[in-house]
């Protein structure tokens, strides 16, 4: 593989401006590697080879007038299925949607093609995003890089399988309940959910709306916040996008964390959570308070309803939001004629739909339903504001809060997939950033039996420079994991 | 507040599938209503907390009422390509009974 696919975003720009690298060059080895390994990891569902050079040649021609580009000039990126893209299939993994092609381009969609960066394809995902494993794709599971055998997370598995294994050098996913981050981990790839408002959500199809965010998924903190000054912003299309000046995150890679504070909730490290996970997280703890961080251990009582109160909220939201596929104005649709209008929805619905999309919206119709309404979705929504107070309590002491991305290693593919309240209980420690709208990011912290660990780190609301500081210092000063250190 | 005291039944499961409009097939029916019932007993756990005076939290954000001005945009005259049936300029629906 040519030395130039394991280059950062930030180096490949570098490298297209000073004209030492061609993008035409770049991209087609990108395609090349794809072509060799993509059959063993299976990320993406849709290639778009012929515009992506196309618009890396025209992207060079513009370099060589010396033109004015983008700040992702020339990146190869990879887009989660689950973002409309102009005249190009987007599928959001699911049988219903798999001749989509929509009318419009999503915000963040917009965004990158105006930044030069080119596209490489729409990447796999659990379906409408259900799913912490991408096993609950219509297009079949993606395997993890780091070990073929085990799961590279989800919902946003595709992307970040694809920069894990240099298949793309950036991508967006989407994380209504720990989405971008559990594959970042999974996969030893930097990932990040922003603060709720922050990135607009225009294009990207909708699975819970209060709950979800569009963020980065990369190979470094740098690129990270490269992508998120791309993407951020305000956008009248998205009526819950924060109507904020527009940031550049790379200034808060800031090298220093002396006397940041941290707090590590005990309730993130609760039963279940496995012991190498614990020790590595722990042993990052450390590493950062001997470069001058403080630390204390702190208890967040709410956290223990966190994970029953998302899965409640978000499979009602799942339930409203995915009512609007009936076959009739897009999506399948069965070829019968004979039937009246309710049979034909309900076989679309039951064609179109997969096992897990179907059992939360039907769960979600049941905890919306008259009678249990209370009982269900206004009680998850008021531990929802117990769970906001604590954190916001917390952040009174506290600058960031760290814990475990996941409590488990990754796990093999068919492992939890037929045991849907067991892979439920994954999204433990992400679900919390969710329900309360705050920023959270996944950094590789180490390996156990030649898995990857990620190490989370949670700020408050549109903090994300704190993230930044301390996760940049952490990458400056220990470097990133690589699985042959720990071999 | 209803009280439920035991599981979903099949024929509940049934019901609220025919109200998401969702058919089920007889596997379905048997996997899920073991499955559900088993997401039910877990979501059990939030009874414990106590949330008398606590507002629920819809949003996590501040915003209320954006609103814009009432100016005329293009329409997306390309929505129309999606349909997957379609008559002359309509949309062709199902009959309803």
């Amino acid at each position: 593989m040519p030395n130039y696919l394991e280059l950062s975003a930030y180096e490949i720009v570098e490298k297209v401006k000073a004209h030492e690298l061609r993008v035409e060059d770049y991209i087609a080895s990108l395609y090349e590697r794809i072509g060799k390994i993509e059959k063993e990891i299976h990320a993406y569902i849709t290639l778009t080879k012929e515009l992506a050079l196309k618009k890396a040649r025209e992207i060079d021609k513009r370099i060589k007038k010396r033109e004015k580009v983008g700040k992702l000039c020339g990146v190869g990126i990879a887009v989660k299925d689950n973002m409309c893209t102009k005249g190009i299939r987007t599928t959001c993994a699911s049988h219903m949607l798999e001749d989509f092609f929509p009318p419009y381009d999503a915000t963040v969609v917009e965004r990158i093609y105006d930044e030069d960066s080119v596209m490489i394809g729409k990447m796999n995902m659990d379906e409408f995003a259900m799913g912490s494993s991408t096993e609950h794709s219509y297009f079949g599971p993606t395997h993890n890089p780091c070990d073929l055998r085990m799961v590279p997370g989800g919902s946003s598995g595709g992307s970040a399988a694809a920069v894990a294994s240099s298949m793309a050098t950036l991508a967006l996913g989407s994380d209504t309940g720990g989405s971008i981050r559990c594959p970042a981990s999974f996969c030893s790839t930097v990932g990040l959910k922003p603060t709720y408002g922050l990135v607009s959500r225009y294009g990207l199809i909708a699975y819970a709306n209060s709950l979800e965010q569009i963020g980065p998924i990369t190979k470094d903190v740098r690129d990270c916040a490269l992508l998120l000054s791309c993407i951020a912003g305000h956008d009248p299309l998205d009526s819950t996008s924060v109507n904020k000046p527009q940031e550049d995150y790379m200034k808060y890679l800031i090298d220093d964390v002396d006397e940041v504070n941290i707090g590590v909730p005990c309730e993130l490290f609760g039963e279940g959570t496995q012991e190498h996970v614990a020790k590595s997280v722990w042993d990052a703890v450390s590493k950062l308070e001997g470069l001058g961080a403080g630390y204390e251990e702190i208890s967040l009582k709410s956290l223990h309803y966190a994970l029953p109160a998302y899965y409640i909220i978000a499979m009602s939201e799942s339930s409203s939001n995915l009512a609007r596929y009936d076959g009739l104005r897009y999506g399948y649709r069965v070829p019968d004629k004979s039937y009246d209008w309710s049979t034909v929805f309900s076989k679309n619905r039951r064609l179109g739909f997969g096992f897990e999309v179907k059992r939360r919206i039907i769960l979600g119709t049941f905890a919306l339903s008259a009678g249990y309404y209370d009982e269900y979705y206004l009680k998850a929504q008021k531990i929802r504001t117990l769970i906001k107070r604590d954190f916001e309590t917390a952040f009174e002491k506290f600058d960031v809060l760290v814990g475990p991305t996941l409590p488990v290693l990754p796990f093999r593919i068919g492992e939890k997939v037929e045991d849907p309240l067991e892979m439920y209980m994954c999204d433990v420690d992400t679900v919390p950033a969710n329900l309360t709208g705050i920023p959270s990011i996944s950094i590789p912290c180490g390996f156990s039996k030649g898995l990857p660990i990620g190490l989370q780190i949670m700020a408050p609301p549109f903090r994300e420079d704190l993230l930044f500081r301390v996760a940049f210092t952490f990458q400056k000063n220990f470097g990133f994991a690589r699985l042959k250190d720990y071999e | 507040m209803v009280k439920r005291k035991k599981g979903l039944s099949k024929r509940e499961i049934e019901h609220i599938a025919w109200l998401a409009r969702i058919q089920l097939s007889k596997k379905e029916v048997n996997l899920f209503t073991h499955q559900l019932n088993d997401i039910l007993t877990y979501f059990a756990k939030i009874d414990e907390v106590d949330t008398e005076d606590i507002p629920p939290a819809y949003h996590v954000l501040d915003l209320v009422n954006v609103l814009r001005k009432d100016e005329v945009k293009p329409s997306l005259e390309e929505t129309f390509q999606t349909v997957p049936q379609t008559k002359g300029r309509f949309v062709k629906a199902p009959r309803m009974t």
